[in-house]
């Protein structure tokens, strides 16, 4: 590459890396969960997408991970880089130490390895939100679409953004005791839908789907949701934006539930 | 999953065009079982980045835009191998297709009344957008188009219209199979009756039975190993299923599309809305070779004429020389960073994540990738398959065909929802009528069948090739042999080598032979199909010795509409060692071969009239195995309608 930023990464010699893969296999349940090491040799523009296939291809074609679009947009690749959730395949070695421990996203149930079941959590939060636009008539082929003003489009789409990839879900001090809760990803997408003229649904079932404890005030603020999150979504305006929903459907009583946030603890 | 299961519709693929045809199945009220490699979201779909072609004519630049228009810029694009009714079904439909789109959620980005700063052709221009058409979709620009029609969410439309149609798929409550593949078709006399499926989280077999079956796999650019913008599970598993059928065809696998924007090293996807958008592409001088070369369209000729100029500036030495290869540039920095932050955020972000580069700042180190299979399982406009009763194919796993030998940018999202709501439909009368008359010892013969060739892998002796070792092998054929220039020599370079590593793969063996997913095992299994794939691709590009859309022989540069105004369609007869190639007519001609407005091309004229050549087409598809369809052939393209729009008759650079 002759672009001058990366010369840098160009001189300098090819790094050792040592990796500690976490392993449990269910279909081999005579095998204990432990830590797999493993070495290679850094390569200019590495990923860890790059590098987990060269483990398996090279030196355990055993090892269990996903990946899809390898391009950070489809949200396969969620796992525990030195103990924080990250997209493996957007995550270049360059930025990490010569030591890589990766474990599986906790708060999802395991495949196998460094895979994990987010398919069958995200679409029980789908059904528990009902994250789809409610209709307000049915589609009529023959009109022309419902105007929307672009700053709005802009808005919904900030939301939108979201590629379920559930580092938030395993960065919540929440999400990861009670099972229930929507979670970061389903304040969200709630959010995203409470924006949204065209979704039919009134204050009042607003209120119902977000007001309480596995709702908007389930949430301990400790966002580190909002920290973890690879796409940068807005997460704590989201959240704002929730309350505000809620407290704007004039209900008196939620002040003294948003009051007992904390006891929830 | 074990044992047997039957239901009215099973669709094989949980990316856009199997999901929308899921729901107008389950929207009719039919049982559908859904099965996805991955939960549907991560489907390929959801890379799709910069639009989704659509004709509503609501921008300033998109003025007196209609279907007619976008037919024929398809048509065009496809440098006339496209079956011409089904790009004018297609054209008529999609701007119903976006409309439902928005209605089911899709944050489109709308037209911003009053003026807007544009870049057209390199300059800053300022257009007025009426207040009339405030709020409506807005278009972008997008390559082989006449006027602005891409339909957008900033660079993440596919996102966004999977995210929308995931959730009427959720709404309506239809059961998703996720970490399920199917291994073969369960078929006997020419009616498909289901699939044997292996579980991937555990390696379990088993069969689901349904009076229709629908591939929607996506494409194969994975035959291409790493050099491709696909993601990993694009791995042509729909279009290996039906070609082991033996009778079903895959038609034009030679017509492979290079994306001109692939970022180097990694060849993840630059969306043609940077090109759209004003972008730039140059040199090692810094110039824009493509003012000189393409003085009508510039950057935004179509894919095929763009990546062909551009591994021609590389060949003629004026490529920038990196440790990963020889690359252009492709220049956003005078977009300006808010464009790059609204518009095109998610290229900014592949930048940032995979280059540590600013776009506003930087420019973009790209080649031309593989990108897009205009190949596939071949079916009629009804999107049945050839030779095979309750087969259906939808999206880019189907040869329907709109796109012949080049898909213009935004096309492929929208023939995903397009195809899936009208071949949907042919669906449902097909399984209203249908009866589920399967044996259940058929089922068992093909799980017995699929059992053996699991265990056959895990039984053999240890010592032999590396599968990815194999695909590696095969990966570099389809680069350097079956890549953007051709030509004869190299091709039977090909065939050959992909032959020698097929007789490898016969001897591989797995490493691991542990119980559970197996996640060798699994692509293992694929591989075989891989394979069989490229030799087609490589046998195709062999026979064709004319040079149309993306197949471009440099042994054979014109393009011959008196040999080849055909489709390939090829098969692979159980235990045979070759495939089998034929061709048969494109299809109905309404708007007749000629320039294409872009590539300068020279042609061989048609040896028959149009009349002639559109008197043969039905009797030598039903030769081929073409199934009747609901409506008459032609039924849905009017004659002549371009004409009545005063467009110009394309004219050709004949040669003799």
């Amino acid at each position: 590459m002759s672009a001058s930023s990366n010369e840098p990464e160009e001189t300098r010699p090819a790094r050792k890396l040592r990796f500690e893969i976490f392993r449990y296999d269910p279909a081999r349940p005579g095998v204990e969960p432990h830590l797999d090491r493993f070495e290679l040799e850094e390569q200019p523009y590495m990923t860890l997408y790059i590098a987990l296939n060269r483990i398996r291809e090279e030196q355990d074609p055993s090892l269990q991970f996903d990946f899809a679009c390898r391009s950070a947009v489809c949200g396969s690749c969620g796992m525990m880089i030195n103990g924080r959730p990250g997209l493996a395949c957007s995550t270049l070695t360059a930025k990490l130490p010569d030591e890589i421990r990766l474990h599986p996203l906790p708060a999802f149930k395991l495949v196998g390895d460094l895979s994990v079941d987010t398919g069958t959590w995200f679409r029980g939060m789908a059904e528990q939100v009902e994250a789809w636009v409610h209709e307000r008539a049915p589609f009529d082929p023959e009109a022309p679409e419902e105007r929307m003003d672009d700053d709005l489009a802009q808005a919904i789409y900030e939301g939108e953004r979201c590629i379920e990839c559930g580092c938030c879900v395993a960065g919540c001090g929440v999400a990861n005791v009670r099972p229930t809760f929507v979670g970061p990803a389903g304040l969200n997408r709630i959010a995203r839908f409470a924006l949204d003229p065209r979704d039919a649904r009134g204050e009042d079932e607003w209120f119902e789907l977000v007001a309480h404890e596995d709702g908007v005030f389930g949430c301990l603020g400790l966002m580190a949701c909002h920290d973890v999150c690879p796409k940068e979504l807005p997460l704590l305006d989201q959240y704002a934006y929730l309350r505000r929903k809620v407290l704007g459907a004039g209900r008196s009583d939620l002040l003294q539930i948003g009051g007992s946030e904390g006891d929830s603890a | 999953m074990q044992g047997v299961r039957t239901t009215d519709v099973l669709v094989i693929g949980g990316g856009l065009a199997g999901e929308r045809a899921a729901i107008e199945a389950a929207t009719a009220g039919l049982d559908v079982v859904l099965l996805s490699l991955v939960p549907p979201r991560r489907s390929h779909s959801c890379a799709a980045q910069g639009g989704m072609q659509a004709a509503l004519g609501n921008c300033t630049k998109a003025e007196g835009d209609d279907p007619t228009l976008h037919f024929v810029d398809t048509v065009k694009g496809s440098d006339w191998g496209a079956d011409q009714e089904v790009a004018r079904i297609f054209a008529d439909e999609a701007p119903v297709a976006v409309r439902e789109l928005a209605h089911w959620g899709v944050p489109w980005t709308r037209v911003r009344p009053g003026r807007n700063t544009y870049f057209v052709k390199g300059e800053r221009v300022e257009i007025e957008e009426p207040e009339d058409k405030a709020g409506l979709i807005m278009h972008r620009n997008f390559g082989g188009t006449a006027k602005w029609r891409a339909c957008y969410a900033a660079a993440g439309t596919g996102h966004a219209v999977l995210y929308a149609v995931d959730g009427e798929v959720v709404r309506l409550g239809i059961e998703v199979l996720d970490r399920m593949e199917a291994l073969s078709l369960v078929h006997e006399g020419g009616r498909c009756f289901g699939a044997v499926v292996r579980c991937l989280r555990t390696g379990t077999l088993g069969a689901l039975l349904a009076k229709a079956t629908v591939i929607a796999t996506g494409g194969h650019g994975r035959i291409y190993g790493a050099h491709t913008t696909n993601a990993t599970i694009n791995e042509g598993t729909g279009a290996a299923l039906a070609l082991a059928t033996g009778v079903v065809p895959l038609g034009n696998m030679e017509a492979v599309q290079f994306h001109p924007t692939g970022l180097v090293p990694s060849g993840i996807l630059v969306t043609e809305g940077c090109r759209g958008d004003g972008g730039h592409l140059l040199n090692a001088r810094g110039e824009r070779f493509l003012v000189d070369l393409e003085p009508e369209k510039q950057e935004l000729a179509s894919r095929d004429v763009v990546s062909r100029h551009m591994m021609q500036q590389i060949k003629d030495g004026l490529g920038v020389d990196s440790p990963v290869g020889s690359h252009l540039w492709l220049d956003l920095r005078h977009l300006g960073e808010k464009h790059l932050a609204t518009k095109l955020r998610e290229v900014k972000d592949i930048c940032r994540d995979f280059l540590g580069i600013d776009p506003a700042r930087e420019r973009i180190p790209v080649r031309p990738t593989q990108h897009y299979s205009m190949g596939g399982i071949r079916v009629n406009k009804d999107g049945q398959a050839y030779a095979m009763q309750g087969l259906f194919a939808v999206g880019e796993a189907a040869c329907w065909d709109m796109h012949g030998f080049n898909r213009l940018g935004g096309n492929s999202l929208a023939e995903t929802v397009v195809s899936g709501r009208v071949v949907g439909q042919r669906i449902v009368e097909f399984a209203r009528r249908a009866s589920l008359d399967a044996s259940a010892a058929l089922a068992s013969e093909f799980a017995v069948e699929a059992e053996k060739r699991v265990a056959a892998w895990l039984a053999r002796p240890s010592g032999g090739a590396s599968v990815f070792d194999v695909r590696d092998a095969m990966a570099e054929v389809m680069l350097s042999q079956v890549g953007v220039f051709r030509t004869g020599p190299e091709l039977e370079q090909a065939v050959e080598a992909l032959r020698q590593q097929q007789r490898r793969l016969d001897s591989a063996s797995l490493r691991y032979t542990g119980p559970g997913l197996n996640p060798e095992l699994t692509f293992a299994l694929r591989l075989e199909g891989m394979l069989r794939l490229a030799r087609i691709t490589a046998q195709g590009a062999l026979e064709r010795t004319e040079s149309r859309g993306a197949h471009a022989r440099l042994d054979h540069p014109d393009r011959d509409d008196a040999a080849f105004l055909t489709r390939t369609l090829a098969r692979w007869s159980d235990g045979a060692d070759e495939p089998k190639l034929t061709s048969e007519p494109v299809g109905l001609i309404d708007l007749p071969p000629g320039d294409r407005g872009y590539g300068k091309t020279t042609t061989r004229e048609m040896s028959v009239s149009i009349e002639a050549y559109n008197a043969g087409v039905e009797t030598a598809w039903r030769a081929e195995g073409w199934l009747p369809t609901a409506e008459p052939v032609g039924s849905r393209l009017p004659e002549g309608d371009w004409e009545e729009r005063n467009l110009s008759r394309p004219t050709p650079d004949r040669i003799e």
